[in-house]
C-alpha cells in the first residue's frame, strides 16, 4: 500500500532519510518528502518518531483477480531436446512443500519431450504433468510458449506458478505474465506460504543484490516466480508414485521468430564448476593473477574447481567462465573456499548455498565472514600454502 | 526505420557497501549511472542506423533526475529523448513499467526496441519482454549480435546456456542484449555540446493515455512486503590463533564434519 508523509505530524527531525533503501525519502521545505523512487517497501514506517509516516489504503485492488478461485501448484518442467532440464526436479522439490502446505495438488507442464520424461517428473512429485508433444517444441519459441501455458492458466486458474530462472524461463515467463496481469518475481532464493493469508511469500536479493526484499502478489492470480538452477534441493524420488498425464494440444500456434541453427559452445570448465563437490574461489585479495596457480594447486588435492569473484574477472584474472555470483553462476558444492574474497552480496547469492563455506580473508570485518560456516583471518598467501601442507601430511603424500 | 532504446538510470550498485555495524546499506555518494546493459543497447541502435539509416530514440521512465541519463544518450548519438515522468507512475513494479513503456512507444511507434537484457539494481530481466508482449510483437532475449537486419526483418544470435542459437524474426520486434554484442561508444564533444542544448520531451501519464489503474503503484500486481540484511550464517565458527592454529582447527573441523 502506499506510504505517505503526513507533514502536519513531520517535525523534520530527518531520522527517516537513511532508513530507505531507495533514497525516496527528501527533505522539502522542512517536512520528509516522499519521491518517486519510492516501492512502499515500509521500512521508513516504524521509524519516525512522530509517527507521521502512514501507509494509507490504495494499490492494486481494482483490477484484483479474485484471489479464491485459483487453487494449485504449477511449475515449468523446462526441457530442451527431449531432456528435462534439471531445475524442473529442484521446482518440483520445493513446489510439493508449498503445496502440501496449502494442502493442494501440484502439476508440471511439460512442451515437448517424451511421455517418458512426464511419467518421470510424476516420480518426482508431481500429482499430473499437462504434456504438449509438438515439433513446435523442437527449437525455443517464446510465444508457442507464452500461447499455451497462458491458455491453461486461464482455464485451470493455479494459484502459484513457477520456473526455472534459465535462458528459456526468463525470456518467456515475463510474457506470460504480462498477459495474465499479474506479478511476477526473479530469482528467488526463498519461497514460503504465509500462514495468516495463504499467500506466497517471495525472497529475493534486491538493490544490485545488497539487501534481501519479501515480495508479495496479494490480489492477483496466478503468484508468479522464477528461480535459479541449484537453489532449491530436489524432493524425494518416488519409483513407485502414480500421477495424471494430461495430453494438451498445441496446434495451430505459429511463433513469429524462427530459429535457424542451434550452436553448442560447451565450456568444460563451466560445467565442472556447477557439478564440483569442492569449489576454491579467489577474490580481489589475491592481488595478483598468480594467486590463481596456488588456489589450483589446492582445488586439485581436493579434487574440486576453481571460482573467482566478480572483481578478479574484471582485473582480467581470470576468464568469465569462472565467476560465481548474480551475474555469474550460481553453485551449491559441499564445500566452498572463498579465499580473499570480501563478500559483496553480489557474490554470495551465487554461493550461499553451499554445505559449509570457509572463509580466508585480511579484513575480520568482510562481509564473507557472515555466510562463512568456518572463518580465518590472515594472509591467504600464509594459510593456503600451510593448508595445502596439512592435508598433504594429513594423507600421507610425501613433500 | 524508427528505433527506440529503452533505458534506466540506476545507481551504480558496485559502489553501494554495507555498514558493517548496522547492517544497513550506505548511499553516501553512490553516483548514477545509465544502467550498464542499456549502454549496449545504445550503441546497438546507433549501429543499426549507421548501417540501414534511421532514427534513434532514447526513452526513460523516473523521476525528473532521470534526465541526465537520457542527456548522456543523446551525447553519444541518439536522435531524440523522451522521459515519462509522472507522481502516478511512482512504485511501479515490471508490470506496470513495462505497460507504461509500451503506451509511450506505441505512440513513438517503432520498427526496432532495444533493451539491456536487465537493470543492475532489480535485476529481473522482465521489463523488456513485458514491454513486447504489450505491443503484441515478438521479442529475442540475450541478443550476443545482430547478423543481418532488413526493413522487415532481422537475424540475431541469442545466448543459450550451453551456445547459441541463430533467430530469425519479422520486425517490428524488441530484442534485450548482453554486453558481449558491443564496446558502447564514448561520446564525442559535439554530442556533448548538442546534448547539452537539446530540449528532451516530458510525457506524462496523459501524454500516452493511460489509466491510473494500470500504472505506477496501482497498477503494479507486487508489493514488497519488507526489506532486511542477509543474517550471518547460523553455527559460524571463527577460528582463532595464529595462521598455523587457524589451519589445523579448520582440518579438525572438517574431519569432526566428515567432510575431509
Amino acid at each position: 500500500m502506499p506510504v505517505v508523509v503526513d507533514s502536519e505530524r513531520c517535525k523534520g527531525c530527518e531520522e527517516c532519510l537513511s532508513s530507505c533503501p531507495f533514497d525516496a525519502l527528501v527533505m522539502r521545505e522542512g517536512k520528509a518528502h516522499i519521491n518517486e523512487y519510492c516501492q512502499a517497501c515500509v521500512a521508513c514506517v516504524s521509524v519516525c518518531p512522530e509517527g507521521a509516516i502512514i501507509e494509507i489504503e490504495g494499490g492494486a485492488e481494482e483490477a484484483a483477480h479474485d484471489v479464491r478461485r485459483y487453487k494449485g501448484v504449477w511449475i515449468f518442467a523446462e526441457q530442451r531436446e527431449g531432456k528435462v532440464a534439471s531445475v524442473a526436479f529442484e521446482l518440483l522439490g520445493i513446489g510439493r512443500k508449498l503445496a502440501d502446505d496449502l494442502a493442494t495438488s501440484l502439476s508440471a507442464l511439460l512442451f515437448g519431450a517424451s511421455e517418458k520424461e512426464a511419467e518421470e517428473l510424476i516420480k518426482w512429485g508431481a500429482d499430473r504433468v499437462f504434456h504438449a508433444a509438438h515439433p513446435v517444441f523442437e527449437h525455443f519459441h517464446d510465444e508457442p510458449y507464452v500461447h499455451l501455458l497462458s491458455s491453461l492458466v486461464k482455464e485451470h486458474r493455479p494459484e502459484i506458478l513457477l520456473a526455472g530462472a534459465t535462458p528459456i524461463g526468463r525470456s518467456f515467463f515475463p510474457r506470460v505474465a504480462a498477459r495474465l496481469r499479474t506479478g511476477l518475481t526473479a530469482d528467488c532464493t526463498s519461497l514460503a506460504i504465509d500462514a495468516e493469508t495463504g499467500n506466497l511469500l517471495q525472497i529475493r536479493p534486491a538493490f544490485g543484490g545488497n539487501i534481501m526484499a519479501t515480495i508479495l502478489c496479494p490480489r492477483h492470480r496466478p503468484q508468479m516466480a522464477t528461480v535459479r538452477p541449484r537453489v532449491m534441493k530436489r524432493g524425494a524420488y518416488d519409483e513407485g508414485r502414480r500421477g495424471e498425464i494430461v495430453a494438451v494440444s498445441a496446434d495451430g500456434i505459429q511463433p513469429r521468430t524462427k530459429v535457424l541453427q542451434s550452436v553448442k559452445e560447451v565450456s568444460e570448465c563451466m560445467v565442472n564448476l556447477q557439478e564440483a563437490e569442492i569449489i576454491v574461489s579467489g577474490g580481489r585479495g589475491l592481488g595478483d593473477p598468480k594467486g590463481f596457480a596456488l588456489l589450483q594447486e589446492l582445488a586439485g588435492l581436493l579434487g574440486g574447481a576453481v571460482g573467482s569473484s566478480r572483481a578478479a574477472v574484471d582485473a582480467g584474472w581470470i576468464p568469465y567462465r569462472h565467476q560465481v555470483g548474480q551475474t555469474g553462476k550460481t553453485v551449491c558444492p559441499k564445500i566452498y573456499i572463498a579465499c580473499g574474497i570480501s563478500g559483496a552480496v553480489q557474490h554470495l547469492v551465487g554461493m550461499q548455498s553451499s554445505d559449509v563455506i570457509i572463509a580466508i580473508n585480511k579484513n575480520p570485518d568482510a562481509p564473507i565472514f557472515n555466510v562463512a560456516t568456518y572463518g580465518l583471518v590472515g594472509d591467504l598467501y600464509e594459510i593456503v600454502p600451510l593448508l595445502i601442507r596439512k592435508i598433504k601430511e594429513h594423507r600421507g603424500i610425501a613433500q | 526505420m524508427t528505433i527506440v532504446v529503452c533505458i534506466k538510470q540506476v545507481p551504480d550498485t558496485a559502489e553501494v557497501r554495507i555498514n558493517p555495524e548496522t547492517g544497513t546499506l550506505v548511499r553516501e555518494g553512490v553516483p548514477s549511472i545509465i544502467n550498464p546493459f542499456d549502454m549496449h543497447a545504445i550503441e546497438a541502435g546507433l549501429q543499426v542506423k549507421e548501417r540501414i539509416g534511421g532514427t534513434v530514440i532514447v526513452i526513460t521512465m523516473g523521476p525528473p533526475q532521470a534526465e541526465s541519463a537520457l542527456r548522456e544518450a543523446l551525447s553519444m548519438g541518439a536522435d531524440d529523448a523522451i522521459l515519462l515522468s509522472d507522481r502516478a507512475f511512482a512504485g511501479s513494479d515490471t508490470w506496470a513499467t513495462s505497460f507504461t513503456l509500451a503506451k509511450a512507444i506505441r505512440k513513438i511507434g517503432a520498427d526496432l526496441i532495444l533493451c539491456g537484457k536487465q537493470a543492475i539494481d532489480g535485476d529481473t530481466a522482465q521489463v523488456g519482454p513485458e514491454t513486447a508482449e504489450f505491443l503484441d510483437i515478438p521479442h529475442v532475449s540475450y541478443v550476443r549480435r545482430i547478423e543481418e537486419i532488413t526493413a522487415t526483418s532481422i537475424r540475431v544470435q541469442r545466448l543459450m546456456e550451453d551456445g547459441y542459437d541463430v533467430v530469425e524474426s519479422s520486425l517490428p520486434a524488441l530484442l534485450t542484449v548482453v554486453k558481449e554484442l558491443n564496446e558502447p561508444r564514448l561520446p564525442s564533444l559535439r554530442g556533448k555540446m548538442a546534448a547539452k542544448k537539446a530540449v528532451i520531451k516530458k510525457w506524462g501519464m496523459a501524454d500516452i493515455s493511460a489509466d491510473e489503474r494500470d500504472v505506477g503503484l496501482k497498477g503494479s500486481p507486487t508489493q514488497v512486503k519488507n526489506i532486511f540484511t542477509p543474517e550471518a550464517r547460523p553455527g559460524r565458527k571463527m577460528l582463532e590463533g595464529s595462521p598455523e592454529e587457524q589451519v589445523l582447527a579448520l582440518l579438525g573441523e572438517l574431519r569432526r564434519i566428515e567432510c575431509l
